[in-house]
């Protein structure tokens, strides 16, 4: 179990690339990677005027359609949560439950690890349980289960157990960085050999608490989000599971397969809701992913931005782009077509990274319709399809959390 | 997995900070579980000093404690965050709000009750701009915290600090998640033995139930241990305060545990 001294990195070392040998996502443009494919392709977005539950706010969300029919497996009702039934949704689309069965006839259920990240795990259930509260004592309704619903690690113990999983598990809350920072986790423990292999993503699901919290600090735009546009006025918030299966990069590895290649990971230091105005964060986690991978700027085909459509959020992202990239870089972000996935951003924008590197293309943006002219970055407004073989991916969150991922193919 | 403690930061009930606390934990019988004393975070800005609650408070303050203890500038050291429930209270706080017919949620509340607030408090207190990572195992939270601030250390080569917090719920939640006290510690960890060094731990991570691993520890001691997820990092630093070389078991996972081996440096 102790790791020789030799296998210590030393700081801003390579890493050992992982591959993504399978795949799954949903969110609001459809359940299954094909979907979220095909609405990129198609220019057809997936946010709607919100009507969720009693909200009455001016808005606009990527909601999940369907997602309150699904039923958890009956020895999981305990889990029973929108966060837990979305998760359930995304195991099931694209093959991923498979993938992971026959990995664990490879490597055993104990040398799997499972690494997730949420934002607000099931907060949806106990929204619900306090306005269902006993008039007299003010309890909570009975049946309210906050171990297997609220609790942040109810996605890590309700994962485990529905793809029976059995090794190292930890779910990490760094806000909207959180579905980035697992690669991050999964790297390291890989690394370290208390894993060989490993499962990477998470779910997070639409609530008041989120809808109402950023309604309070003035972030929630009217219409569907406009990244980098000149009037863009906020975010939509959308909601979504996605998972990875990370192995090994071997010899024999087909040179097509999305390799992860890069991780880089900083704080701003500067505020808990606004991002440090020149990007400073932002910077260092791009620079760090670009040395993890072995890469010069150039080396990178296409940034996919965090891009939330906040006026604070997208000129920080810009001016750190420019100070890496330089102006000309091909950029966007695909929040137009998602809205903000909160804790899922950071795998929802990996997979879409990995379809762009396997489907030749650079999405443009949607519902943007005047670029910010005081924007330097070679934002994309039109899709453009050409050859992309490594994308640098951007998770930046509240608090001041960066996460940057690079993934790419052989070439 | 080797690593080596450097400082060491703690606030519990009658556990003011680790060099006070120390002789209390060496010595069972000593310890009475006294109100906790929350330090104001000082080293917060005005606006973010008003707006710390008291999970942020405890987790700051065992922070730079450990920081202290080590000798060690924060601004450049990795954090691993780890809790079961993060900033109680503003839960409470936002799902009352929004049971409203009208319902308001004040912004404050809002972003406090992010799982990461301590950790971007943090980042803002220190001057940090290293990774922070926040976490979340349940009852298994230090367990997985350590483990995985240990595989930080190891991997990337950097000094971690772990933190580890948590505070109770009010009512109606602490009747379904009762936590029984505040609760919080760091350790600062480091890959190589310094002069700072004042404890090894080698950590596996083992299958199987708990062993009895545990050192003498006081009834009411051990009741604070199980009753809140960061208390079950005392047996270890019962082990750590005793100067004694032993091993220490802490219950992981469902089916896990973590083995630490403890030697004085």
């Amino acid at each position: 179990m102790n790791i020789p001294d030799n296998s210590f990195s030393t700081p801003g070392s390579r890493m050992n690339p992982l591959v993504l040998t399978h795949v799954s996502l949903v969110n609001a443009l459809g359940p299954g990677i094909r979907a979220t494919l095909e609405a990129l392709q198609k220019t057809r977005g997936g946010l709607v005027r919100c009507a969720f539950h009693s909200s009455e706010l001016d808005t606009w969300v990527g909601q999940v359609p369907g997602v309150d029919e699904i039923r958890l497996p009956s020895f999981l009702s305990d889990h029973e949560c929108r966060n837990n039934r979305l998760a359930l949704l995304g195991i099931e689309q694209d093959g991923f439950a498979d993938a992971v069965k026959s990995a664990k006839k490879r490597y055993g259920r104990n040398r799997i690890g499972l690494f997730l990240g949420t934002s607000t795990s099931g907060l949806e259930e106990t929204e619900w349980a306090y306005r269902h509260r006993d008039p007299d004592s003010g309890a909570l309704p009975v049946g309210y289960c906050y171990r297997g619903t609220q609790n942040t690690y109810s996605l890590g113990s309700f994962v485990q157990k529905v793809l029976d999983l059995d090794g190292p598990t930890v779910v990490v809350s760094s806000s909207c960085a959180s579905t980035a920072k697992v690669f991050a986790e999964a790297s390291r423990m890989i690394e370290s050999g208390l894993c060989d292999a490993a499962v990477v993503g998470g779910a997070d699901s639409l609530c008041l608490t989120t809808l109402y919290g950023f309604q309070s600090l003035g972030l929630l735009s009217k219409s569907p989000c406009r990244p980098f546009d000149e009037n863009r006025d906020g975010i939509s918030i959308g909601e979504g599971s996605g998972f990875a299966l990370l192995e090994k990069s071997v010899a024999d590895s087909d040179p097509s397969d999305i390799r992860l290649v890069g991780v880089g990971e900083s704080s701003d230091a500067y505020h808990m809701s606004s991002p440090h105005p020149d990007g400073l964060g932002a910077v260092m986690a791009m620079r760090r992913a670009l040395e993890s991978a072995g890469l010069a700027a150039c080396d990178v085909d296409y940034v996919h931005l965090h891009g939330t459509a906040t006026k604070a959020n997208d000129s920080s992202e810009d001016k750190a782009v420019v100070v890496i990239f330089g102006k000309g870089k091909p950029c966007s972000s695909t929040k137009g077509w998602t809205g903000h996935g909160l804790g899922i951003s950071g795998i929802m924008n990996a997979i879409v990274a990995m379809l762009c590197i396997q489907y030749h293309f650079m999405p443009g943006s949607l519902n943007t319709s005047r670029l910010d002219p005081s924007l330097q970055s070679g934002y994309l407004m039109e899709t453009r399809e050409d050859s992309v073989n490594r994308v640098m991916s951007n998770s930046f969150g509240f608090g001041g959390c960066n996460c940057s991922l690079i993934l790419g193919r052989t070439i | 997995m080797r690593v080596f403690v450097e400082g060491i930061g703690l606030l519990g009930p009658g556990l003011n900070g680790w060099k006070n606390s120390m002789p209390l934990l060496k010595n069972a019988g000593e310890w009475k579980m006294h109100p906790l004393c929350v330090p104001d975070p000082v080293s917060l800005p005005a606006v973010e000093r008003r707006r710390a609650g008291q999970a942020v408070r405890l987790a700051l303050a065992v922070g730079f404690e450990a920081h202290v203890n080590a000798q060690r500038d924060p601004s450049v050291t990795e954090t691993v965050f780890t809790s079961s429930g993060g900033d109680s209270p503003s839960l409470h706080t936002n799902c009352e709000a929004l049971a409203h017919t009208n319902p308001e949620v004040s912004p404050t509340r809002f972003h406090n009750s992010v799982h990461n607030a301590p950790a971007g408090y943090w980042g803002i207190a220190s001057r940090s701009r290293e990774s922070s990572t926040s976490l979340c195992a349940f009852d298994a939270s230090f367990a997985v915290g350590l483990l995985h601030s240990t595989v930080h250390v190891l991997i990337d080569h950097r000094v971690v600090a772990l933190i580890a917090y948590d505070v109770p719920y009010t009512d109606p939640i602490d009747h379904v998640r009762p936590i029984i006290s505040a609760f919080a510690t760091s350790f600062l960890l480091t890959p190589e033995k310094t002069e700072h060094a004042i404890a090894c731990l080698d950590i596996m991570r083992m299958d199987g139930r708990k062993r009895p691993w545990l050192p003498v520890m006081d009834p009411d001691m051990a009741k604070l241990s199980l009753g809140t997820p960061a208390g079950r990092s005392l047996p270890l630093l019962i082990a750590i305060a005793s100067g004694l070389t032993m091993k220490v078991d802490i219950e992981e996972l469902p089916g896990h545990r973590l083995e630490v081996e403890v030697s004085a440096c």
